[in-house]
């Protein structure tokens, strides 16, 4: 019960704009890359990092740090894509869900409880396999798989709110659903659908990753993260630790800055845990 | 009850204030509680009686040590005159302080009623418990049942019930009574005075003063975050020229059943109080001394009162 | 030219127990009644149905012979007893006035309603205060019949006594309808012109 010196909003604040910043940073550098530095040149080819080559150089000579910036920021592309359907796709479902409609809310429910079932890897898999791999599969597949969550909460978020007394109240003033909807829930449900997006992010990028990695997801030509993965594999047992270790770090350093991004803005938008 | 009875609980000074965000930025500070003193004695029903979000919840979680990480507090805390320091307010609370909840939600959803209200204590008191069930109007069946499956007024009654059976020396019951029927209450009440007869204390914090003046022996009544008089509670029934506070006086006059004539104006908010008396702003009868200084807490025909002119 | 209810029957869902039972009462315009009963005895339900919140399972609720309007204004208006919980947490208070229509100046003044606090959201006020603006947003809206249930309960006597002045004037004013619920006997006798006891009258009454 002391008190506390310092603005504890300024400092989520400053860390969730800190978040946002290196990650935009990464994603601008993946994505303005020259050609030329993703490159191979055979005679610098399994080099261990250096200063020259901070991740080192791949066994084609490709420098690793610039591959993996490259990837990372198609791992974010699909990412955010992916979110963003995700989040697109729950909306709905909540919305659907809390209509009103029983039949349209036992449909969701059942679906949902059906995609939350299966292992979210080995659908994504499936989808992803069926739409013949490359991007568009990849997209389809972690989209299907990711909206589950966020659509429940949307839907207890819809449910609670149609509840609320100063909603009824608001009917009984002779409003209309859309403008309810417009002025009383979205108010509500936006702070929390943005967080839901920024918390899916990081999970989508994993499992982009992680099909890439087995091999179902993009293609070995894309300078991927799970395709530089599984290409390392190969070359681990020749003492080539670098291509293996640091894109890997680099992987876990973004997914943990997503999550850190989302979780700070939940904490600052939350009016529960807005006052601490 | 004589003065000479040890007194369980001196609340000295206390002032709560919580920091809060406001839009963007900009910080403020709420005053909850300013420079509030107050004496529960052995044997008393001490009544806190005030309108809801004056601040007498906050008093409740204080005491306690139960308020949320935005708080500071200070003042003075004395529970059988040592200080009541974090560690000692763990040690005591719901073992000789307990708290009868304002909010049902303070029940585990997931415990047979009768299993919660025995709590941890060994051995199981169940007859008691029956025993203060039956007063309360509890059927046997109750102690099987979970909270869901309760009333509003029941699961009240619960809660009542764990204070009762808690072997607690002082008891603060935070609106014990919405939600009963008067009957109910009235029994609630009843048995909150018959555990004061028995050597404790009781603290209740209510907003509606008609009761408190019933079974209370006093009756602090609480304006702006502070107790602006404490008083007899025989002084409530004989009326307006018996109390000390202009502000107690005019909260006796707008009652409906004397004579239902407000005063203008409204409780200051939290976060810009007034600099003097806190009741200035309203009060018929303040100086330019009440504007500038905050009174003095002043003894005043066996009552306090916080008033440069009260008499 | 009233609000009736006529052998209103309700329960919660299908199997619970009836919350209210063989309930009529009728109220003219100009008229105000006061409903006097301990909690637990469905006063609240019976304000939701009198304000078509929630529609009666046998019995119907007429509003000048008709039943009340389903969508669209309801000239039935009905005031909380909670009134933090009748705003929206994130609007502000003059956003929450305005949701009835242009609010008017006199009678903000009237409730002791400060300009300032237009400004403010409903967190940085208390219950009593709020109470003033849920009373302004009904009485704003144009209805022709008020319900008010226990709105004074949770207040101090000294803003109890404000608000009641404040309403009882604009109700008499403009003719309107008034049915309060209260369980304070000695309110009641200062509100209404009549009194309807669901504890002693066995004619209209609810059950626990």
């Amino acid at each position: 019960m002391r008190r506390r010196n310092g603005n504890r909003r300024t400092e989520l604040v400053l860390l969730a704009a800190v978040c946002a910043a290196v990650l935009a940073v990464a994603y601008g550098l993946g994505i303005f890359l020259p050609a030329e530095a993703l490159e191979g040149n055979f005679l610098q080819a399994g080099q261990p990092p250096s200063l020259e080559h901070f991740f080192g150089t791949d066994s084609l000579g490709r420098d690793l740090f610039w591959r993996t910036l490259k990837g990372l920021s198609v791992s974010m592309a699909v990412g955010i894509a992916a979110s963003l359907v995700s989040a697109g796709v729950a909306v709905l479902a909540g919305l659907a869900a809390a209509s009103g409609s029983k039949i349209a809310d036992a449909a969701v429910g059942w679906l949902t409880d059906l995609v939350m079932s299966v292992p979210h890897t080995v659908l994504v898999l499936l989808i992803s396999f069926a739409l013949g791999r490359g991007l568009l599969g990849l997209l389809a597949g972690i989209a299907a798989t990711h909206w589950c969550s966020l659509a429940r909460l949307v839907r207890g978020e819809v449910l609670k709110l149609r509840a609320c007394h100063y909603v009824a109240l608001s009917r009984r003033l002779g409003k209309s659903g859309g403008w309810i909807l417009i002025h009383h829930l979205l108010p509500h449900l936006l702070p929390q659908l943005l967080v839901g997006m920024v918390l899916t992010f990081p999970h989508a990028i994993l499992h982009e990753a992680s099909i890439s990695f087995l091999g179902y997801g993009l293609p070995p030509e894309q300078p991927a993260i799970g395709i530089i993965l599984s290409e390392s594999l190969r070359y681990l047992s020749a003492g080539m630790w670098w291509p293996a270790l640091l894109p890997g770090a680099a992987l876990v350093l973004l997914v943990l800055l997503a999550d850190k991004l989302g979780s700070c803005l939940e904490r600052l938008l939350d009016p529960a845990s807005a006052q601490e | 009850m004589g003065q000479a009875a040890e007194a369980l609980l001196e609340i000295r000074n206390l002032s709560v204030s919580f920091h809060r965000y406001g839009n963007g930025f900009a910080q403020e500070e709420l005053k909850a509680i300013s420079d509030l003193s107050l004496t529960v004695r052995r044997g008393e029903v001490v009544a806190v009686a005030g309108a809801s979000g004056s601040g007498k919840s906050v008093l409740a979680s204080a005491v306690l040590g139960i308020l949320p990480g935005n708080a500071a507090v200070e003042g003075q805390l004395l529970y059988r005159g040592e200080a009541l320091t974090p560690g000692r307010q763990r040690a005591l609370r719901g073992r000789e302080i307990a708290l009868v909840p304002q909010s049902v939600s303070f029940l585990d959803p997931l415990m047979r009623v009768g299993v919660q209200a025995d709590g941890s204590r060994r051995p199981r008191q169940t007859e008691r418990r029956r025993q203060i069930f039956r007063r309360l109007g509890l059927p046997e069946e109750t102690e099987k049942l979970y909270p869901f499956q309760l009333s509003g007024g029941m699961a009240r009654r619960v809660l009542v019930s764990t204070a009762l059976l808690a072997d607690a020396q002082l008891i603060i019951a935070d609106e014990p009574t919405p939600g009963m029927g008067l009957g109910q209450a009235l029994e609630a009440l009843r048995m909150f005075r018959e555990m004061a007869d028995e050597g404790r204390g009781v603290v209740l914090i209510t907003h509606d003063i008609d009761l408190a003046v019933e079974f209370a022996d006093r009756v602090a009544v609480f304006y702006a975050g502070t107790t602006v008089e404490t008083a007899p509670a025989a002084d409530f029934q004989r009326g307006e020229d018996a109390l000390r506070h202009p502000y107690s006086k005019a909260l006796w006059r707008a009652l409906p059943q004397n004579g239902f004539q407000p005063v203008a104006g409204h409780q200051p908010y939290a976060g810009s109080l007034p600099v003097g008396c806190l009741f200035a702003p309203r009060c018929p009868c303040r100086t330019e001394e009440c504007e500038r200084k905050t009174p003095p807490v002043r003894q005043v025909r066996g009552g306090e009162v916080r008033c440069f002119y009260g008499a | 030219m009233a609000l009736e209810a006529r052998n209103v029957f309700f329960r919660y869902g299908k199997r619970g127990p009836w919350v209210l039972e063989h309930v009529s009462l009728s109220v003219e315009r100009g008229e105000r009644l006061a409903i006097l009963a301990p909690s637990g005895y469905g006063k609240t339900t019976l304000a939701l149905l009198l304000a078509g919140y929630r529609q009666p399972d046998r019995g119907q609720i007429l509003l000048e012979g008709k039943p009340l309007p389903k969508k669209g204004f309801c000239p039935v208006q009905l005031i909380w007893q909670h009134p933090e919980e009748a705003v929206n947490p994130r609007w502000r208070m003059g956003k929450v006035l305005e949701e009835s229509g242009k609010p008017d100046g006199k009678l903000l003044q009237a409730l002791g309603i400060e300009p300032a606090w237009l400004e403010r959201f409903p967190r940085e006020l208390s219950g009593g205060e709020l109470q003033r603006f849920c009373v302004a947003r009904a009485l704003g809206s144009g209805a022709d019949y008020l319900i008010c249930d226990e709105i004074s309960t949770m207040l101090d006597g000294i803003t109890q006594a404000q608000i009641w002045k404040v309403v009882l004037e604009e109700v008499s004013q403009r003719g309107m309808g008034m049915i309060a619920v209260t369980h304070n006997r000695h309110l009641a006798g200062r509100i209404a012109d009549r009194i309807l006891d669901m504890e002693r009258d066995p004619e209209s009454h609810g059950r626990t």
